[in-house]
């Protein structure tokens, strides 16, 4: 637990005392927040370094039978951007706005852990070190993100790239699942008096349901890492074909984990905009009950739609229609959650500050994301669609309009919060139209030279298969999208310095973070708050109509 | 239609390989189905992206200081339920459908019988090129060995003649996709899988390796030649036999000779010869072939030679090394190679 | 010693009534809506939520392993097969003694619970030792396999399997004996003495959980496999 001391924010202490040093304080930090701050920081270090990764690959894909950067180069930047993206950006960004948020929303004065907390994010940045050292080998692994064996047996990937990056996720994944322990063990203990379950703020709740996944999907990675380890070094045969090994084995351990993991990056996101939403709408999130059950169920089935990644491996018809119903099935969730969101903006008077300009990116994105998912879930569909760039452009669709939108939503909406200050609505603007557009023109064209016959992770492509302008298009798109990230940049590190002052709660929100001091004292809360609905803020503002009246019991 | 309107976008595209564009009964069936998905998931778009849009519009907040705030609803079971149940009707309706048109397309495989104009071949993927073994055609056992290029006899309207592949992988993972001629199906190590063509539609279909497979997967070009039963059956009759013997004192002769002496023979099968490698293409009818490299180059003398010179400058990564040959012995060789129709 | 258990108990009856009549005297005074009254929840310490998450996850990366092995069972055409060279009687020793420190745990528990403290400790070293000696078992029967019977894990699929799936469990055996070292040593020269109780309880909970995690190994790798 945080000791109560007696000063104030990191500025004011900044402006008085000579502190130990920011590197020091920073190393040996056991604060929920310098530790989420940590993880974000992070994560926006590796967004650029997996953004650079993709640009390589567009210039690359411009021209038909291009000669920009070779086979090889162009193999190890799709494996690392992926890897980077996945497990170095979306993960942590999240991870660390939830180290962030959460203890403050239940109004708690840390985490349960705080120096497992601090032990998960060094854990993380030390797996992604492990991974980028590969390049010392002489180049980084080019096995693509998901691995697939036998390519990352010693004898197809014979330098020691394929270890560091066994490695390096073995290592994070420890972070990971420290992390997802201790936001159990924190939300689950450590709310305000009355803070029932089900009465916590919609971004905890998600975020409860994200490390209950990390629990069950990221072992079997960190048993299928080990194994391929043991193959790769002591001759062992788990994914050894030419020895009775088995690729498929490879295939569905890593899809066990790998379908949870993209629900493990989505489902913060539900969480961010279900904040957003409702108090940029002025209306209380509609359906509160059936947003948390739909969020567990969603976290239940995605545990049983895995081989949807694998219609293509020759599984029986039968198992081929477990998986088409299983991944159908995880739409009906999702759609509820939809139609809540858009149900909370109804009738309520809704205002386009940056998150909301954000999270209204999300909701138009997100649909049609969703929506090539349920198309993918038809398997004759996925014979012919599996492994190309419409499964590309899918992907990307719902992660960058999905994950990428709301947790900008959600950075925009707290930012105020973390540093007293706010950002400026203008860059703000010009972050989200650039990305928006940029975004568009970067995945749409990816959908049709999916379905026309454009597979994924090729170096280069033929001029006579019509697929040049839809790979200009998307190169351009990508030019438009990486000011934008610069443009966020800038305005987080400008806005610190230069934003209007916050104040304790400028957006006129309802949870318990917005009831402390803009950034919160070491300590959170001077004095630990008494809740008894779902918005506490709300029942302050408004005593004589509180929400306790209206929420079931 | 969308298909022109799309391809015409890109002025240099000479070929089709547009899923929209079946020219197979499995292509179709999944065109049938993706029209319905696509139909649906666009209505679906339209609809709720109309409430987003028409939220957005009609309850924007008009003044810019707050005022008192709009009635606060928390929720419905009865919407709820509503909208719980229609989709689920959706999805049932999806299951429904996408298990026939499953059934339709994951055809399992009969045994040969004779006259049953029925091709049997076996595919074997390779770090980075195509081996096709002719198995049996109309109930006859083959065993013709081929490369890269797999052709197959059209079908007419009353007389089906359908080939059914299996996969197989010699290293790694690969896929088998010819766009127009029906899904994808992966060639996995250790785990045969099995596929079925059929079209109607004589030509060449194109297509490549859809599941990465190291260095040079992006060069792992299909191509599936389709052709009247009577020119296919002549084709295969060729392959059937031994390679061409150059007649003594001609230049391939020499090349001949040549090739022999070098290591070619250890990864090269041409029968008839001592050459009996297996770890590259069978080269036995070299010259029926139309391209090289796996469908990257034109199968033509400049290019032999380019590639015999220096396969890492046509296919960089590729598994064959260049030999550093005087350019005498690179031209015997190539006359040889030339005359392996 | 002091037991120092952190749970959370519900308010009895007439604090509840107090607290009530206290919250409505408040609210009559400014005439607006009152609250109900706060009742406490009953619940599991924050530690005790945290061991339990972690073992869900070992559940999974065992379930893995498993997986693997079951996979793989049967398959090999050449090499030790599992019948040829596993050996029961040595396994079902090793099995006693594991079982056998489940109990020696649990009666730890109980004797620190009820405050005898010097029985408490011989308890659990005796579980120490029986941990140990698991170990030393292990280490005894994988020697035979691979020098008598060139059992390795390279050999062929059954011995990549096995000792993948037996190492790993013996590496959670391994630490657990470090675990109660740890807690040996701290209770009688360090922080712990006197406040272990927390400590210990989360420390048999993963010691159960070993062993549980034994019994489906034993079952599947001697039994079924076999």
């Amino acid at each position: 637990m945080a000791s109560v001391e007696l000063k104030t924010s990191p500025i004011a202490e900044a402006a008085h005392v000579a502190a130990p040093s920011l590197w020091y304080d920073l190393a040996t930090t056991v604060d929920h927040k310098k530790i989420g701050l940590m993880y974000i920081g992070m994560a926006l270090l590796f967004l650029v370094i997996g953004g650079c990764e993709a640009l390589l690959m567009r210039w690359q894909l411009m021209f038909p039978r291009y000669d920009f950067i070779g086979p090889d180069l162009f193999n190890q930047m799709f494996t690392m951007h992926g890897t980077t993206m996945v497990f170095f950006m979306g993960m942590p960004i999240l991870i660390g706005i939830g180290n962030y948020i959460v203890p403050l929303a239940i109004g708690a004065r840390d985490m349960a852990f705080p120096r497992l907390n601090a032990f998960g994010f060094w854990a993380t940045l030390l797996g992604g070190m492990l991974v980028y050292f590969s390049f010392a080998t002489g180049g980084a692994p080019a096995i693509g993100w998901f691995a697939y064996s036998p390519l990352t047996e010693r004898t197809f990937a014979r330098s020691a790239a394929t270890d560091f990056w066994a490695m390096g996720l073995l290592v994070s994944g420890f972070g990971t699942l420290t992390g997802a322990v201790n936001f159990i063990a924190t939300i689950l203990t450590m709310r305000a008096p009355g803070m029932a379950l089900r009465k916590v703020p919609f971004f905890v709740w998600t975020m409860l349901w994200t490390s209950v996944l990390i629990l069950f999907a990221i072992p079997p990675l960190t048993a299928a890492l080990a194994m391929l380890l043991l193959d790769r070094n002591l001759g062992a045969h788990f994914f050894d074909v030419q020895n009775g090994g088995s690729a498929m084995l490879w295939q569905h351990m890593f899809w066990f984990f790998g379908h949870p993991e993209v629900y493990i990056l989505i489902l913060p996101a539900f969480g961010m905009i279900s904040e957003v939403i409702p108090v940029f709408s002025r209306k209380v999130l509609f359906g509160y009950e059936f947003m948390a059950a739909a969020t567990a169920a969603i976290a239940f089935i995605s545990l049983g739609v895995w081989a949807h990644h694998m219609f293509t491996v020759g599984m029986s018809r039968t198992l081929d229609m477990f998986f088409v119903i299983s991944s159908l099935l995880v739409s009906i969730p999702t759609g509820i959650k939809f139609f809540n969101w858009l149900a909370t903006m109804y009738g309520g008077k809704i205002s386009f500050e940056s998150p909301m300009l954000f999270a209204f990116g999300f909701l138009s994105m997100f649909l049609i994301g969703g929506l090539t998912g349920i198309m993918l879930a038809a398997a004759p569909f996925d014979f012919q669609l599996s492994d190309s760039y419409f499964v590309i452009g899918h992907f990307h669709w719902v992660l960058i309009g999905g994950t990428i939108f709301g947790t900008f939503s959600g950075l925009y909406y707290w930012y105020p919060k973390v540093t007293g200050r706010m950002l400026s609505e203008k860059l703000a603007k010009w972050h989200f139209w650039l990305l928006y557009i940029g975004f568009f023109l970067t995945f749409g064209p990816m959908h049709i030279s999916g379905f026309l016959g454009m597979p994924r992770r090729i170096y280069t492509y033929d001029a006579d298969r019509g697929w040049e302008i839809w790979n200009q298009l998307t190169t351009l798109g990508a030019m438009i999208q990486t000011p934008s990230y610069a443009i966020f940049v800038f305005n987080i590190i400008w806005s610190y310095w230069k934003g209007k002052p916050a104040g304790n709660d400028p957006w006129d929100a309802w949870t318990l973070e917005w009831a402390t001091t803009s950034p919160p004292a070491a300590y959170n809360f001077e004095k630990i708050p008494e809740v008894h609905s779902r918005r506490p803020l709300w029942d302050l503002k408004h005593p004589d109509d509180p929400d306790w009246k209206y929420e079931d019991e | 239609m969308l298909n022109l309107l799309v391809l015409l976008a890109d002025a240099s595209a000479t070929e089709n390989l547009s899923i929209f564009d079946p020219a197979s009964p499995s292509a179709l069936s999944i065109r049938s189905l993706s029209i319905l998905v696509a139909g649906i998931s666009a209505f679906i778009f339209v609809i709720v992206e109309g409430v987003l849009l028409y939220c957005v519009a009609r309850f924007r907040r008009r003044t810019a200081k707050r005022g008192s705030e709009p009635p606060q609803v928390y929720g419905s079971t009865s919407i709820e339920i509503a909208w719980t149940v229609a989709p689920a009707l959706i999805v049932f309706i999806l299951v429904l459908v996408v298990t026939r048109t499953l059934w339709d397309v994951n055809r399992p495989h009969p045994k040969p019988v004779a006259g049953d104009q029925t091709l049997f071949v076996t595919v074997i993927g390779h770090q980075w090129w195509w081996e096709y073994i002719y198995e049996t055609y109309d109930g006859q056992t083959l065993g013709v060995v081929t490369a890269n290029e797999l052709r197959m006899p059209v079908s007419s309207p009353g007389v089906d003649r359908p080939v059914y592949l299996t996969l197989k992988s010699a290293d790694v993972c690969h896929s088998f996709w010819v766009p127009r001629l029906g899904g994808k199906t992966d060639l996995i190590p250790g785990h045969p899988n099995e596929h079925w063509l059929q079209t109607d539609k004589t030509g060449l279909f194109l297509g490549q390796c859809a599941e990465y497979c190291g260095t040079q997967h992006a060069n792992m070009l299909l191509r599936v030649v389709v052709e009247e039963p009577a020119e296919f059956e002549r084709w295969l009759a060729n392959e059937a036999k031994p390679a061409v013997e150059p007649a003594a004192g001609e230049p391939a002769a020499t090349g001949r000779a040549t090739f022999l002496g070098q290591s070619c023979v250890n990864c090269h099968r041409v029968r008839g010869t001592p050459a009996r490698g297996s770890v590259g293409p069978d080269l036995t009818h070299l010259m029926s072939r139309q391209t090289l490299a796996s469908g990257m180059v034109p199968n033509d003398r400049e290019n032999l030679r380019k590639w015999l010179l220096n396969p890492q400058q046509v296919k960089p990564g590729c598994l064959m090394p260049a030999f550093g040959l005087t350019p005498r012995e690179f031209d015997q060789i190539v006359d040889y190679l030339v005359t392996l129709r | 010693m002091e037991l120092n258990f952190d749970i959370k108990t519900a308010l009895t009856e007439h604090e509840r009534a107090s607290l009530a009549q206290e919250t409505s005297r408040a609210a009559g005074k400014s005439g607006l809506p009152v609250p109900p009254a706060i009742v406490p929840e009953k619940n599991l310490t924050a530690e005790q939520w945290g061991v339990i998450a972690f073992l869900v996850s070992e559940v999974a990366f065992f379930g893995a392993l498993i997986t693997a092995y079951i996979t793989f069972l049967g398959a090999d055409t050449s090499g030790p097969k599992p019948g040829e060279v596993l050996s029961l009687p040595l396994v079902l020793m090793s099995t006693a003694l594991l079982l056998a420190s489940s109990g020696t745990i649990h009666l730890a528990e109980s004797l620190l619970h009820q405050g005898r403290a010097r029985q408490f400790l011989y308890a659990w070293g005796g579980t120490i030792v029986l941990g140990i000696a698991f170990l030393s078992a292990t280490v005894y029967e994988w020697h035979e396999l691979i020098y008598e019977h060139q059992l390795t894990i390279s050999r062929n699929l059954f011995g990549t399997t096995f000792y993948t799936l037996i190492g790993f469990h013996a590496l959670h055996v391994t630490i657990g004996v470090i675990l109660m070292l740890t807690v040996l040593g701290l209770t009688l020269f360090g922080n712990l003495a006197g406040k272990n109780g927390p400590v210990v309880q989360l420390v048999s909970w993963y010691w159960h959980f070993v062993d549980a995690v034994w019994l489906v190994v034993f079952a599947l790798v001697y039994v079924i496999g076999r």
